[in-house]
Formats: C-alpha cells, sequence, structure tokens
C-alpha cells in the first residue's frame, strides 16, 4: 500500500486544476466542469482517508456529493440554456445583470 | 508495491493529463471527452482503494449521466469556441488567476508532503468486502438515514427547478 500523501497530492493537483479552469477560462460550460474536477478531486481525498482509516463513512460522503454535483449541473445547466435563449452569446463576464 | 506504485504513475498521470486538457481545450465537446477519461481513471482509483462500490457509481453517475448532459447541452448551443475570442473585459484576470493558481498548489503541496498527513499510518488490510455494495449500504440506511432522505428532498428540489427553468414563458 502506497503512503496515503501520495494519493493527497494528486487530489490536490486535480483540486488546482479544476481552480485554474474557473479562474481562467470564460466559457461557462467549462467553468462547470471545472467544478467538477474539484469535487472529485475531493472525492479521492475522501475515499483515500476512508481506505487508510478503514471506515466506511468517505463513502457516504462521496455519495451524498455526487448527488449534490448532479443536482447542481441540472440546475446550472438548464439557468445557461435559459440565459442562451435571450442573448446570443454567454461570455461570463457580459452576465454583469445582477450587479449592484 | 512496485506495482502499485507503477499503477499509480499511469493512472495519475492520465488523470492529471486529461484535467489539464479539459481546461485548456478550445472546444467543449473535446473538453468533455477528456472529463470522461479522467472520471474513469479516477475511478480506477477508486478500485485501487478499495472502494468498489463507489467506482461503479463513478462510472455510473459522473461518466455516464452527468456526461452525457454537458454534451447535450454543448450540442444543444453548439458555442464552439466563438465566445472567448471576442473581447477580453478583464485581461489581467488570466495572469492573476494563474499565479494564484499556482500559489494555491505550492500551499497545498506543502501541506500535505510535510505535514501531518506524513503521519497517516500505513492502512491495515482490509476486510474481504470492505467497500462493497452491502456494508456500505448498511452504513447508508443505518447509521446515515437522515442525510439519505434529506438528499432526495434536495433532488426534488433540483428537478422542480430545472423544469421552471426550462419551461416557455407563456405568462
Amino acid at each position: 500500500m502506497l503512503p496515503a500523501h501520495y494519493y493527497l497530492m494528486l487530489s490536490a493537483v486535480l483540486f488546482t486544476t479544476g481552480t485554474l479552469g474557473v479562474l481562467i477560462r470564460r466559457n461557462p460550460i467549462i467553468m462547470f466542469m471545472s467544478i467538477e474536477l474539484m469535487l472529485n478531486a475531493a472525492n479521492l481525498a475522501f475515499i483515500t482517508f476512508s481506505r487508510y482509516q478503514r471506515s466506511l463513512d468517505g463513502h457516504i460522503f462521496v455519495f451524498i456529493i455526487m448527488t449534490v454535483a448532479a443536482a447542481e449541473v441540472a440546475v446550472g445547466l438548464g439557468i445557461i440554456i435559459s440565459i442562451f435563449r435571450t442573448r446570443t452569446d454567454i461570455n461570463i463576464d457580459d452576465l454583469n445583470i445582477m450587479k449592484g | 508495491m512496485i506495482a502499485e506504485l507503477v499503477i499509480f504513475i499511469i493512472l495519475g498521470t492520465v488523470a492529471v493529463a486529461t484535467g489539464v486538457a479539459v481546461i485548456l481545450s478550445k472546444n467543449p465537446v473535446h473538453a468533455v471527452l477528456f472529463l470522461v477519461i479522467n472520471f474513469f481513471s479516477v475511478a480506477m482509483f477508486y478500485l485501487v482503494l478499495s472502494a468498489q462500490f463507489v467506482a461503479f457509481l463513478q462510472i455510473l453517475v459522473y461518466a455516464g449521466a452527468i456526461m452525457v448532459l454537458f454534451l447535450f447541452v454543448v450540442m444543444l448551443l453548439n458555442l464552439t469556441g466563438a465566445i472567448e475570442s471576442v473581447q477580453d473585459k478583464l485581461p489581467a484576470q488570466k495572469w492573476v488567476g494563474l499565479a494564484l493558481g499556482i500559489a494555491l498548489l505550492l500551499e497545498a503541496g506543502v501541506v500535505t508532503a510535510a505535514g501531518v498527513f506524513r503521519q497517516v499510518p500505513a492502512a491495515p488490510p482490509p476486510s474481504p468486502n470492505f467497500g462493497t455494495s452491502a456494508p456500505v449500504g448498511v452504513k447508508l440506511f443505518f447509521d446515515y438515514l437522515l442525510p439519505f432522505e434529506v438528499t432526495s428532498v434536495l433532488l426534488l428540489i433540483a428537478i422542480v427547478g430545472s423544469i421552471v427553468l426550462a419551461r416557455r414563458r407563456t405568462y
């Protein structure tokens, strides 16, 4: 069995990749996919700790995170489609109608 | 040990490379397909970490359902590339974001490599059915029954929300 910090390091790299995607891309769909990357990195860390502690609680957390991700994607993509109905481009910087 | 290290290096390379390809590819369809490969390699990691139930859930729910939803929306909207080439309102944002991302990576790396996580004890061999559906199900329906039910309410809200968003405005 490899030491736990191998998997935790990989999880950190994947999480950082997702964060960079949200920060440097302006396409909302790519940003959504980056959020999925981050959720997956967190899941990997949960499963790692679960294995090294021999406890199944991490698996339940991953189950619930997957549910939240599915709900988030359904609602988020619905929002993107309804934005796209009223305007032709969806550059995220132009969507400042709710700015105070 | 050596075999596990080789598996880790191969799968880790695939996971990181496809993750970077997701955030760099111009065509959203390519990004979706790279993300599917990424999810598959993470599912392989789950299998290595003896989480069989979660691994197959990952492939079914993430690589199957969620990514099909993504692909459907990408092809419905047909926005290949053209969005980001228009004009950048905050051109400095990319570079600041890159610097902050590298800072985050360094921070996480230092904490993970040097900190308390090095002292996580070596894992004892799991019982043969660790992570299969039976013990996970028992845990889910006994210890975590209330969160499970709250999850179903969350899904109901998401269904109602997406129907409201997708409805034609006829009023």
